[in-house]
């Protein structure tokens, strides 16, 4: 049997459904075995931009999306024009059989720099600018179109069903095309009605019109359309497969680690954590009564972070969760966690910057700016997870390392992965373990919060605690927490706290603070989400005869220098791969690593990366074609 | 062994200015918290930043001194993760209604079980002096360069439009009267704020203790010895005593209307109480039926070093 590897794209204006037709998709594709790597892209709009969902599907273990598209379901023109190019010789676009003569000047959303781009490709061709146009140019490169009259769809299956309101239920559209869709590449059509029938187990009459649509458009699918030469027909599934969405894993991290305390304030991509976590804010525990998490939502991301610092004190694991602006707001809270060493857990879902930049887009532009973030000189982590399964388990880890050590921690998630909808290995809450460090359970005799001790670290009492009373204050402080400006008081003081960015090198293991997935003479060192697309890319080169090594560094300040250059010290090249600008990784490992990188790929157009670009430029690079700095532009 | 006023203060050198209102009362929090007999590690002082922030190091409880503006952010951290402590927050004028007036109209919407006093002196003292947001529009303390060119915000005002319940003014050398209204405020069930009008010798030289005596006046306050009157005196009745509109309109109408006075007759007591609404840790119990019981900090969340907590429910709606 031939290796699948396969790519739908559906696309439509936001609030049209396309993420739950997507959600459908993904699902009956999990149900089916098949391994799933989805991925959303919308404007910062509530209805009408173009928002449009890439699910790849394999057979094979995946990490990342590929430029190739196979089957396209559109039921708007948009999704035509910004799309029809994707679509691979052989694959095909199902599309609206009523909008072909659509012009693009009838197409309000298309932007003016891409309605301009899209003229020229046209004028080029001699097409008129139409859907019509566009098509002829897709059937000339080899795609397939299969032609569908969405309105009468729901016209027949009104009759059918005597039902005369699905007439104008447009809103179905979403599963008319994913109905035409799988009956086109041959999925049992079972799996479509369970799926329908979990996702909407609630509102059982939607449903049940759901499952008459899809199951209608499933057969008409297979009726008329022939000539597909792609076919997903399902493979064995592998026991113990979750289909995830991208913030899911460290919410559902949060709760295990027993993080009970989240204020947060609205922002995206970061909100749906919050919200998760409020949706499931009773907990069941094991031989004990129900725990809770409370999650608050503030007039602000300072509030925010205060109230996080606040029920910390009082030893409750404590996480707010925002992106780069919030945090921005966070960051003088954040010097107070830090001389008041208070352990709380930033998860910063980060997005396209500067200010509001690209408020829907995905962006790793926050690096540099956590490990800087806050005046002052005080100790803190920066950690970063690869990919949702990852960030669940560092999720435990990361509370652990706040406790122990009593630093803030700033876990740096992104837009990539929060919108992101993948299969899995079923998360395993056992491998979370819980250490509290030396906070206090009792308090005996004199106590002093900030006590001067071997290891840099005082043992913690908390809030409410008998006999425990201490003092904060931003000031700096004595032993006690009281204000001074002693000079010698200070810098023992000082040197205490900073003390703790050697402890947290020395005591957390190498393989929590950088992975490698072997090292050659040509070697990637990546962060965060960037690391799926390039694992694949390594694997397509791989196949080629192209061995190329890949370090992902997780633990980002303090930054483990010696472990990252004792894995590096036999390669000769070094590409930094990352989602921004300036190279950010490349710029923090050559202030602690006295060495060079070779090469850049970057990209900031506000979209993921594909392995499909990255393996071109990782290409470029081993023929010598390379520039310094490799640029990517794929994506709408 | 019952506590006494001594049990309440810290050692810590007090820093304050000679004959600084602040003393008043810091001393009427700690005789409040002795008459409440309030344990002294089941309470904490939150503090904000400015002479006031300092109050929280002279006082023997919990001491929390945090940043400019955000003390209510986080008073109400703690006080939703351990319900059962008492939480009191302190701080300027300057640092509640000018930076932290955001956080101030949000606390008072959330309407959590604590205590919020300002400071109210009419400058920024710590920076020498400037207009804070309660000096009125034209007013030139000593260290200004020119009149004020803001208009003041109207804290009994502000408290009551933003939800807070209970809502009082005191007076720094009136100590037991504002030893009084304090336990009123931390009995209260729901947010209760303070307006604690408070001279600043150093910086203030128009709303001076001699002024609030009105030594200034030729009227009947010089015969009263002060500007300040009592609204327990005259029979006014701050309470909303049952949930009705007409009741609450009555009672939030007028408060606001005595809090527009000011000039020969100022009115200290309790303008405003309504224990009708329910605080916010009552609304997170409508959530989460055991939240008192067992509040964040008091939850166990691990079983021999590993997590105790059972997610498997939400795993299995996730599996395929």
């Amino acid at each position: 049997m031939s290796s699948t590897d396969f790519t739908w794209l559906i696309g439509g204006p936001q609030g049209s459904g396309v993420e739950s037709g997507a959600n459908i998709f993904s699902r009956v594709c999990a149900e089916m075995g098949y391994q799933v790597f989805g991925k959303r892209e919308f404007y910062s709009n509530i209805k009408g931009e173009h928002s449009y969902f890439a699910v790849r599907v394999s057979d094979k273990k995946i990490h990342s999306n590929v430029n190739d598209v196979t089957l396209m379901a559109s039921f708007d023109a948009e999704t035509i024009f910004r799309h029809y190019k994707e679509v691979i010789s052989g694959g095909g676009i199902i599309y609206d059989a009523d909008l072909e003569d659509t012009t693009t000047d009838k197409v309000h959303t298309l932007d003016p720099p891409f309605r301009e781009r899209l003229h020229k490709e046209l004028e080029s061709k001699n097409k008129p600018f139409s859907i019509a146009g566009v098509l002829e140019i897709a059937k000339e490169n080899g795609v397939k179109l299969f032609p569908v009259s969405f309105k009468s769809i729901l016209e027949t299956l009104a009759e059918e069903t005597e039902n005369p309101r699905l007439k104008g239920l447009i809103r179905m559209y979403n599963v008319i095309g994913v109905s035409l869709s799988l009956g086109l590449v041959k999925m049992p059509p079972d799996s479509l009605q369970k799926t329908i029938g979990t996702i909407f187990s609630k509102k059982k009459e939607i449903a049940k019109i759901n499952q008459q649509a899809a199951n209608y458009s499933y057969n008409y699918s297979t009726a008329k359309f022939e000539g597909f030469d792609y076919s997903l027909t399902g493979i064995e599934k592998e026991p113990g497969t979750l289909l995830v969405q991208g913030f899911q894993g460290t919410a559902l991290g949060k709760m295990a680690c027993g993080c009970r305390v989240q204020p947060y304030y609205p922002i995206t991509p970061a909100s749906d954590e919050s919200v998760f976590l409020e949706s499931n804010e009773i907990l069941e525990v094991i031989d004990d009564r129900p725990g809770s998490t409370a999650v608050i939502q503030t007039e602000d991301e300072i509030c925010a972070m205060g109230m996080t610092i606040g029920s910390a004190l009082t030893g409750t694991r404590s996480a707010t969760c925002t992106s780069g602006p919030g945090f921005a707001l966070m960051t003088e809270m954040l010097g107070w966690a830090g001389i008041n060493e208070v352990p709380v857990v930033i998860t910063n879902y980060q997005r396209s910057g500067p200010s509001t930049g690209l408020p829907t887009r995905h962006g790793q532009d926050d690096l540099l700016f956590s490990v800087f973030a806050g005046h002052g000189d005080f100790p803190k982590i920066v950690y970063a997870s690869g990919d949702v399964e990852e960030s669940f388990y560092d999720t435990g880890n990361i509370f652990n390392y706040a406790d122990v050590f009593q630093v803030p921690v700033i876990h740096l998630m992104d837009k990539f992965i929060a919108s992101s909808v993948v299969t899995c290995k079923r998360f395993d809450p056992s491998k979370i373990s819980i250490n509290r460090g030396k906070l206090l359970d009792k308090v005996e005799g004199e106590y002093e919060r900030f006590a001067l001790t071997d290891d840099g670290v005082s043992p913690r009492s908390r809030l409410g605690l008998d006999n425990g009373i201490f003092w904060n204050t931003g000031d700096e402080s004595d032993e006690k927490g009281h204000i001074t400006e002693d000079p010698i008081l200070r810098v023992k003081m000082m040197d205490k706290r900073m003390s703790r960015l050697d402890l947290i090198l020395k005591e957390i293991p190498d393989v929590e603070k950088a992975v490698s997935f072997g090292v050659e003479d040509m070697t990637v060192i990546t962060w965060g989400s960037s690391k799926g697309p390039v694992l694949d890319a390594i694997e397509m080169l791989k196949k080629e005869g192209i061995s190329i090594g890949l370090v992902q560094v997780k633990l980002l300040h303090p930054f483990p220098a010696d472990y990252v250059s004792s894995l590096l010290k036999d390669t000769k090249t070094i590409i930094d791969v990352e989602a921004n600008h300036s190279g950010q990784l490349g710029k923090l490992f050559k202030q602690n690593v006295p060495r060079d990188i070779d090469y850049f790929i970057l990209k900031y157009t506000g979209r993921a990366m594909t392995s499909t670009e990255i393996y071109d430029s990782l290409k470029k690079i081993v023929e010598n074609k390379a520039e310094k700095r490799e640029v990517l532009m794929h994506g709408a | 062994m019952a506590l006494k006023m001594a049990d309440y203060k810290t050692d810590v050198h007090n820093d304050w200015c000679p004959g600084c209102g602040d003393f008043g009362i810091v001393n009427a929090i700690q005789m409040a918290l002795a008459e409440m007999g309030l344990q002294r590690d089941k309470t904490a002082i939150f503090s904000g930043i400015g002479c006031s922030g300092k109050t929280s190091h002279y006082i023997n409880t919990y001491g929390v001194h945090t940043l400019h503006g955000r003390v209510l952010t986080f008073a109400q951290g703690a006080k939703i993760a351990n319900p059962e402590m008492t939480v009191v927050a302190v701080g300027g004028d300057g640092d509640g209604l000018g930076i932290g007036a955001g956080h101030f109209v949000a606390a008072g919407r959330r309407n959590l079980n604590m205590t919020y006093i300002i400071f109210d002196n009419g400058v920024y003292g710590l920076t020498k002096g400037q207009a804070s947001p309660t000096l009125k529009l034209g007013e030139q303390t000593k260290s200004l360069p020119s009149p004020n060119t803001n208009y003041n915000v109207n804290p009994i005002g502000l408290a009551v439009a933003s939800g807070f319940t209970f809502v009082a003014r005191g007076y720094s050398y009136d100590v037991r009267h504002l030893k009084d209204l304090i336990i009123q405020a931390v009995n209260h069930k729901g947010l209760s704020f303070l307006d604690v009008l408070q001279p600043c010798p150093t910086y203030n030289d128009l709303n001076t203790r001699d002024w609030y005596a009105g030594t200034d006046l030729m009227d009947e306050a010089q015969k009263r010895h002060s500007r300040i009157y009592k609204l327990e005196d005259t029979g006014y009745d701050p309470v909303v005593h049952y949930n009705e509109e007409s009741e609450v309109n009555e009672k939030l109408t007028q408060s606001l209307i005595k809090s527009l006075e000011w000039g020969n007759k100022i009115p200290i007591g309790v303008f405003y109480k309504n224990e009708i609404i329910t605080p916010y840790t009552h609304r997170l119990r409508d959530k989460i039926p055991n939240y008192l019981e067992n509040p964040p900090a008091k939850q166990n969340i691990s079983k021999n070093g590993v997590s105790n907590t059972d997610i498997s429910q939400i795993l299995d709606s996730l599996e395929v």
